[in-house]
């Protein structure tokens, strides 16, 4: 008997490709007041004027906007993708109804939140539990609802949508809008100043510590929408925060378009921890649909001994174009970039971080993480640059990639510019396949294909997972798992 | 007479192409410790694989069974739920995956599949710190990465420290005498012995009588040339031990078709 015969088993990439269904994929019917598509400068005065805006921010989006048209859309990343039709977006959409309080809040969107797994109701503390995070949801162009502000003001920490900032503490704003990353920083910041309809702006004042996490919730609902939205943090002396960020959108069978912008400003002796679970859909296993996503994300230790931590899992879009930056500015300051990637069917990542060292005994540390499983491409490109006065300036860098499968790939751009002989950098890097062996010892004992697998990747990235709040930490696990299921073999 | 539960009819083999196991037969009852003995290359290795359903290696004729059913159309992890169980001679190194966390999912995949309820970590630790005394695991390298940075009698403790935890029907042990010294060798083999019993079998593969000194099997067969050339008593060993494989090399030959 068994003449052929064979242990079952399956490609992991068979797995992948079979159960690798996107949860979040789901729209919601909410009535929306959206403009037709197309862009103009009409269309940046439409929605600097819905939102109320003074003189000068108008002024700053126009500027934005005129840059954007001189420039060029940049090739250089490390992947290909189909003309975006700019004049083929719509660059305004949000729900109709604006709440004025949570009773207000369409119970359409609650539920579409709820469904989300983001609570927007205040729950009641429970037996002396003090509540861990605050969210503000920013749905389509718009936020909806920021929970805790009463709570978070009371120590003078202002968490609010971007448009609530701009009218309440305009001087805060002006100040630094635009300090780290100009209007004019490239391409895509370009055309986010210019049209950006929402965010969440966060200030923590002199030495307080933020006592809870600060989310904020983003969702592309409506069609044929882009979203440009915009996060400006400032961190006072010795204060702290730690900011969570959450991505999903509907499955839709064309692109969409988020070119979003994120400022981190942090003063002596304050800490910024920002921390990013990415999900957008990332299109089909053809590659059909999905998010085009162009983040510019930077954040500048402006005094000494500040500390900018960005950690990043990245699990959706079609295409991420994305570098989490640190300028380090005062003396003894530290940046950080923990990012783990996943691109699986027909993703495509060209994604790392820039490390500018400008003060004294700065030190920066990069750990990158990359898997690659289907038809998966990925490119890390980072850029370590270490100045002149930057004496006794510190980097280690860190990328690993694991590919699963023989159809994807991995790339390292790894850029260093040292202009001080006093600096140390360091770079290590790594290149491996799931091994057969390693999948064969855990399924001898016991474990499933997919779950040897999972469990391997996990190991991978634990580094960069330790990095993130514990809810963050097991939604990363998970979300990892849900994206390489049927990858994997 | 006690149960068969693992045997190899007629058992032929290859691995990317290359035939390996030619014929090979072979019964282990309850409460039997068998040891397979032969030089390099003669496919001991092989066979421990093929038993427990490595994909690379391709059955191209005969049967294994376990308790009287073939296992051949099962997948690794489904022969390791019915109680099949492999001690490496090389175990692999996953970083980032903690020992502790490994095994307590393996202990449950493995409880879920026979319909026993599932430990929890607090359950699961006192087990572990049992069955870790068994084989004198420091219990520090629970919470290490699985195997990496490990001694070689480290890796080597590890794996029975695991059998032990997942309490196997059969255990096949590929070599657990490799590279260890002589007290190491004394752990791991009171640590195999305290795992007998009436209703477990064991395989022991082996180049060397020194690991049956401390760890007796009840019979023992010669593997040249992917067959058993030769099966006999404990005694058998000491042959071997004496006069080396030469002869049973001539032994195969004289037998071959």
């Amino acid at each position: 008997m068994g003449e052929e015969a064979q242990p079952a088993r399956t490609s992991a990439e068979e797995m992948v490709a079979e159960r690798g269904e996107y949860r979040y994929g789901f729209s919601t019917p909410i009535e929306a007041d959206r403009l037709p598509p197309g862009l103009d400068e009409e269309v940046v005065r439409f929605i600097s004027a819905k939102k109320g805006e003074p003189g000068w921010l108008l002024d700053w989006r126009l500027a934005a906007f005129r840059a954007w048209q001189q420039m060029e859309e940049p090739t250089w990343p490390h992947f290909t993708y189909g003309p975006i039709d700019y004049q083929g977006v719509s660059y305004y959409a949000a729900p109709k109804q604006k709440p004025q309080s949570l009773d207000e809040v369409d119970p359409e969107i609650l539920e579409m939140f709820e469904k989300l797994g983001i609570p927007l109701q205040e729950r009641e503390a429970l037996a002396g539990v003090e509540p861990t995070i605050a969210v503000d949801a920013v749905l389509d162009s718009v936020s909806v609802k920021t929970t805790f502000r009463a709570k978070l003001a009371e120590l003078g920490i202002l968490f609010m949508s971007f448009g609530e900032a701009v009218r309440e503490h305009p001087e805060l704003v002006r100040k630094y809008l635009g300090s780290v990353v100009p209007h004019t920083d490239n391409y895509f910041a370009a055309l986010n100043a210019a049209v950006f309809s929402d965010g969440s702006f966060v200030y923590v004042p002199k030495g307080v510590r933020c006592p809870m996490e600060l989310s904020t919730y983003f969702r592309i609902n409506e069609a044929n929408t882009g979203q440009f939205e915009r996060t400006l943090i400032i961190v006072e002396d010795g204060a702290y925060v730690s900011y969570l960020e959450g991505c999903t959108a509907p499955m839709r069978k064309d692109n969409q378009l988020h070119a979003a912008v994120v400022e981190l400003v942090a003063h002596a002796d304050a800490t910024i921890k920002y921390s990013t679970v990415q999900n957008w859909f990332p299109g089909d296993k053809e590659g059909r649909g999905g998010v085009y996503n162009f983040v510019t994300k930077r954040g500048k230790c402006l005094g000494a001994r500040s500390r900018i931590s960005w950690t990043q899992v990245e699990t959706g879009s079609a295409i991420t174009w994305k570098y989490p930056s640190c300028i380090l500015q005062g003396d003894d300051s530290v940046g950080e970039f923990y990012s783990v990637a996943l691109t699986n069917n027909r993703q495509l990542a060209d994604t790392g971080t820039k490390m500018i060292h400008l003060g004294r005994n700065t030190r920066s540390t990069i750990v990158s993480k990359g898997i690659s499983a289907g038809r998966g491409q990925q490119t890390y490109r980072g850029l370590v640059q270490i100045n002149k006065k930057a004496v006794g300036a510190r980097n280690y860098t860190r990328c690993d990639s694991l590919l699963i499968g023989g159809a994807c790939g991995a790339h390292t751009l790894p850029y260093v510019d040292v202009r001080n002989g006093s600096a140390t950098v360091e770079h290590e890097a790594s290149a491996s396949r799931i091994g057969e062996d390693q999948l064969f010892y855990l399924r001898q004992r016991g474990l499933s294909e997919e779950d040897a697998v999972s469990m391997i990747v996990n190991g991978f990235c634990r580094e960069v997972f330790k990095e993130l709040p514990m809810e963050f930490a097991v939604e990363a696990r998970r979300l990892l798992e849900v994206s390489l299921e049927g990858a994997v073999g | 007479m006690s149960e068969t539960l693992l045997e190899l009819v007629d058992l032929h083999a290859e691995v990317d192409g290359k035939p390996i196991l030619k014929g090979l037969s072979l019964a282990l009852r309850a409460g039997e410790v068998h040891a397979v003995m032969g030089p390099n290359a003669s496919g001991k290795s092989t066979l421990s694989k093929v038993i427990t359903g490595h994909p690379d290696y391709r059955v191209t004729g005969g049967d294994v069974r376990f308790r009287g059913a073939s296992i051949l159309e099962l997948t690794p992890e489904e022969r390791a739920h019915q109680g099949l169980f492999l001690s490496f001679q090389s175990p692999v190194e996953i970083p980032g995956v903690s020992t502790a966390v490994f095994l307590k999912a393996a202990v449950n995949a493995v409880r879920r599949a026979r319909n026993q309820p599932e430990l929890d970590a607090a359950a699961f630790l006192r087990l572990a710190r049992e069955k870790s005394a068994l084989v004198q695991l420091d219990k520090e390298l629970l919470s290490r990465s699985l195997n990496e940075g490990f001694s070689g009698g480290e890796k080597k403790r590890n794996e029975i420290f695991q059998m032990a935890m997942l309490e196997p029907v059969v255990s096949v042990l590929d070599e657990p005498d490799s590279g260890l010294d002589v007290d190491a060798l004394r752990i791991v083999a009171d640590g195999v012995n305290a795992l007998r019993s009436p209703e477990r079998a064991m395989l022991v593969i082996t180049h060397y009588q020194r690991l049956l000194d401390h760890l007796p099997a009840d019979h023992i067969h010669v593997l040249v040339d992917g067959r058993i050339v030769r099966s006999g008593g404990p005694e058998l060993a000491g042959e071997v031990e004496a006069q080396g494989y030469a002869w049973a090399r001539e032994a195969a030959a004289g037998a071959a078709p």
